[in-house]
């Protein structure tokens, strides 16, 4: 019978991203016994792909930012359906989570007068993102990883985790297996908390790492936890089009932030064409106006280039669909003709080697050619906004996993600070849990011998398919039906094909040993893959407009009565999914004025909040 | 679609060979985009460690006709692909299968360095030259190429009382940040071995983030080891001058 080792932890961390990393630190630091699972070694989750920056009105650079500026940013830019509770406790949280991570030794770039720098991005109204050139992620994650590491922290690294194991309608701990050797983990937790960042492997065209196969929301969901607005979609507008192997490899906002301007086959800046309606007058009219923003004239409005991404990513679509598009069928972003050589070598080295290296382009000289690619989930797990707990009993989630703080639409830079203010949030309320809970936690051995069972399948399944090419159909399906721009009859047709190709995830075939083995990790990916894709599926078929990450041909306008609701997902008791329409949580009043403050000096003035 | 044949490392601790592999390959990929290629195609369960496939996670180090680089930042055109084209694992690591070694030693020794120390009453005004060096340490992404090549783990596997180019380029970004108050130098003379180091600066020649390793790093460091223990000029003169770096203080912190 095949064998298993037992880990007990009060807090297991399933994940090792910013989220999960600085879960695991507050745990630990509330003094529970804390166990860090993660897919990669240490170090190399997704989180370390982060460029640009991380948000937060630490009011360095512009001493007018406040917490109330960023709130409506945020909720502007989410389409109103963000979570008000957690946008709120998000933008007040985010600056002392950056100062923090000064603390433990994180390196920000500096302003003249020496403090941490702040630079622009999309969406946001005055220069608010900490960063480190264009090597922000990595900055955090090895930052906590340090941190983790000095408080004594427990990885197991390559190891995933198959299934949550619950007990009487708790999660009681978490079955996975050591992708080294392909041996058997049963970890017995009081708590859990789900950290697995995103989906973006469900479609062909991602920014995303291998691990964003959706693990957590697939885990979350079948033992009953709610999922939220799953129908939004981040696609990134400007990831790499060219050469078809690096397509959809991200190219930062933080290209824009420094003054890089997109043009069409015909060398205009199109984004003056598209400014939308709820945006009118707070962004430059003319080229010569944006030309004076970068110059640094604060009476000067900000380019149009800095507009939301959903908003940027649908007008570079409509260029190359238009037939103004670049020679492999994206649009140019240029900062060569912006800045100076060692300008652009120093504050976007990464993207200066990436292209570089990768496209053959030297991006001090010529432009880039770009095009969207999916980037992000702005939905989740549903969660409390005051302590990241989900509808299950010891199932918390932070970081992308989570939905409710993006609403529509994520502005760039509120990632990285998401995932300390709600990372931080989830491991103390999780441990708190691990210390009230004084009752025996059984871990039911038949379901876990059952799972090893299923987990095993593959390899006594010779006449199995190969995964690979199930992996490849549900990512180009996905993109084809369930893309950027979405309507009816395509998405349909998709629930028809995660139909097909879930019965088929259970009949895949895995040869040779289990060490190390790709081919059988797939194969369980897929399984879960499945799952989360027709959450998504489904919540656009019931999203009948276009707002944010969710477009459709068929609904192209917002729709009043959509503003009010957010979509869950939940579990039937039969095992299938429905969507349930919710209304917004109501939002206090004061918060509702600063939401809609259509003058920024409104805010610096006390609103009584 | 022209093809070309790969030449990959397939085994584990106890042995392995070189199995040949021909895939169709088009303009602009790269190793790794072979590697998965043959992956999906031929031998699903050929291992091989990678993550984001950009250059930025330091997952898919390996031995590319010999030569010690990412296999997703190498381009096709880049190397010979006339003749078959070898894929090797890491020499100086063991390999757990294939392509895919066994780095934990590393995570191991990063455990020696003493962590990040600020001066309790710092305000943490940092100017952006004061920086600089540092950041440039801290563009590390910890591949491990620079620990592959170097000739004291490599060739003579002294993983015992050397700590390697990566944690000789971790001390000195923990050593030169300008609030950093702890000092690492009685480490870096003992049980780092920051002596066997003697300045090929192979190291510096396969750090896919172009770190000057050995230049900016290594080479301060050594002259502070110098200076701190062999020195008895710079000695008095430090003492002297009160420098927060007290070699008295060395090792008697405790390393939490």
């Amino acid at each position: 019978m095949e064998s298993y080792t037992v880990h007990d932890y009060d807090v297991l961390v399933i994940g090792a991203g910013g989220a999960g990393l600085r879960a695991a630190i507050a745990a630990m630091e509330m003094g529970a016994r804390v166990g860090v699972v993660t897919k990669s070694l240490l170090g190399k989750a997704h989180t370390v792909m982060a460029e640009g920056g991380m948000a937060a009105a630490l009011g360095n650079v512009r001493p007018e930012d406040n917490w109330k500026v960023h709130f409506r940013d945020t909720m502007k830019g989410g389409g109103m359906l963000n979570n008000w509770k957690m946008v709120m406790n998000y933008t007040k949280e985010a600056p002392e989570r950056v100062r923090e991570l000064e603390r433990w030794g994180a390196v920000f770039d500096r302003t003249p007068d020496g403090k941490i720098n702040q630079r622009n991005f999309g969406g946001h109204s005055y220069p608010r993102l900490a960063h480190v050139g264009d090597r922000t992620g990595l900055e955090l994650i090895r930052t906590l990883q340090d941190h983790a590491v000095k408080l004594g922290v427990h990885a197991h690294m390559e190891t995933t985790i198959y299934r949550l194991l619950t007990d009487a309608g708790r999660v009681v701990g978490a079955l996975g297996f050591n992708r080294q050797t392909g041996d058997f983990l049963v970890f017995r937790a009081k708590a859990v908390v789900l950290a697995t960042g995103g989906l973006g492997r469900i479609y062909q065209i991602t920014s995303n790492s291998w691990e964003c196969t959706g693990d957590g929301f697939s885990l979350a969901s079948m033992v009953g936890a709610d999922l939220i607005d799953m129908e939004f979609i981040q696609f990134h507008p400007t990831g790499m089009v060219w050469p078809p192997s690096v397509m959809g490899i991200l190219v930062t906002e933080g290209v824009r932030g420094e003054g890089g301007v997109l043009k069409n086959s015909l060398g205009r800046r199109f984004m003056f064409d598209n400014i939308p309606e709820r945006y009118k007058g707070e962004f430059a009219e003319t080229e010569e106006e944006a030309e004076r923003w970068l110059q640094g004239d604060r009476t000067a409005r900000r380019p149009p280039e800095l507009l939301t991404r959903d908003v940027v990513a649908r007008a570079i679509r409509k260029e190359v669909s238009e037939g103004r598009g670049s020679p492999h069928g994206g649009v140019y972003l240029d900062i060569a003709s912006r800045r100076p050589a060692d300008y652009i070598k120093k504050k976007l080295p990464s993207m200066y080697h990436q292209f570089m290296k990768l496209g053959n382009l030297d991006i001090t000289k010529e432009p880039m050619e770009v095009g969207p690619t999916c980037h992000y989930v702005m939905g989740g797990v549903r969660v409390d906004p005051d302590t990241q707990a989900t509808n299950v009993p010891g199932l918390y989630a932070a970081g992308e996993v989570a939905g409710g703080l993006h609403g529509a639409n994520r502005l760039g830079g509120n990632s990285l600070s998401d995932l300390v203010v709600f990372g931080r949030r989830a491991g103390i309320a999780a441990a708190e849990y691990a210390a009230q809970q004084s009752g025996s936690f059984q871990v039911d051995e038949a379901q876990v011998r059952a799972y090893i069972a299923e987990a095993l399948q593959p390899f006594n399944n010779p006449q199995g398919e190969n995964p690979f090419t199930l992996m490849k159909e549900l990512r180009a399906s996905m993109q084809k039906n369930a893309g950027i721009m979405r309507e009816e009859g395509e998405l349909k047709a998709q629930l028809d094909i995660l139909a097909d190709l879930k019965k088929r995830a259970w009949n895949t075939s895995a040869s040779g040993s289990r060490a190390y083995n790709p081919g059988w990790h797939t194969a369980l990916d897929i399984r879960l893959m499945v799952e989360v894709s027709e959450a998504v599926v489904l919540a656009a078929l019931a999203r009948k407009e276009s707002r944010g990450g969710h477009a459709r041909l068929d609904y192209p306008d917002p729709d009043p009565q959509f503003a009010k609701i957010n979509h869950v997902i939940k579990r039937n008791p039969d095992g299938s999914l429905s969507v349930v329409a919710e209304p917004l949580p109501e939002m206090p009043e004061e918060l509702r004025r600063i939401a809609e403050a259509k003058d920024l000096k409104e805010l610096s003035e006390p609103v009584g909040v | 679609m022209p093809s070309v044949t790969f030449r990959v490392f397939r085994g584990d601790q106890t042995g392995g060979e070189l199995k040949d592999y021909t895939v169709e390959v088009q303009e602009g990929m790269v190793v790794l985009d072979v590697i998965h290629k043959i992956q999906a195609e031929q031998a699903p369960d050929l291992a091989c460690r990678w993550n984001c496939k950009a250059g930025k996670c330091g997952s898919c180090g390996a031995e590319v006709n010999g030569k010690p680089t990412l296999m997703c930042m190498t381009r096709l055109d880049t190397i010979d692909t006339s003749k078959p084209v070898t894929v090797r694992p890491m020499k100086t690591f063991p390999v757990i299968r294939d392509l895919v070694t066994d780095v934990k030693w590393n995570y191991e020794v990063n455990k020696k360095i003493k962590p990040f120390t600020p001066a309790p009453d710092t305000n943490w005004i940092m100017y952006q030259e004061d920086v600089d060096r540092v950041q440039e340490f801290r563009k590390c992404i910890e591949c491990f190429l620079c620990q592959n090549v170097c000739h004291v783990l490599r060739e003579h596997n002294e993983k015992t009382g050397f700590i390697g180019p990566r944690f000789l380029v971790r001390t000195a970004s923990l050593e030169m940040h300008p609030l950093d108050v702890e000092n690492r130098l009685d480490m870096l003379k003992n049980e780092g071995g920051i002596g066997y180091c003697n300045i090929t600066k192979c190291c510096t020649e396969v750090c896919p983030e172009h770190i000057r390793i050995t230049d900016n790093a290594i080479i301060p460091l050594k002259e502070r080891v110098v200076d701190e223990y062999y020195d008895p000029v710079m000695a008095f003169f430090r003492r002297l001058f009160a420098s927060k770096k007290r070699p008295e203080t060395a090792g008697t912190a405790a390393d939490d």
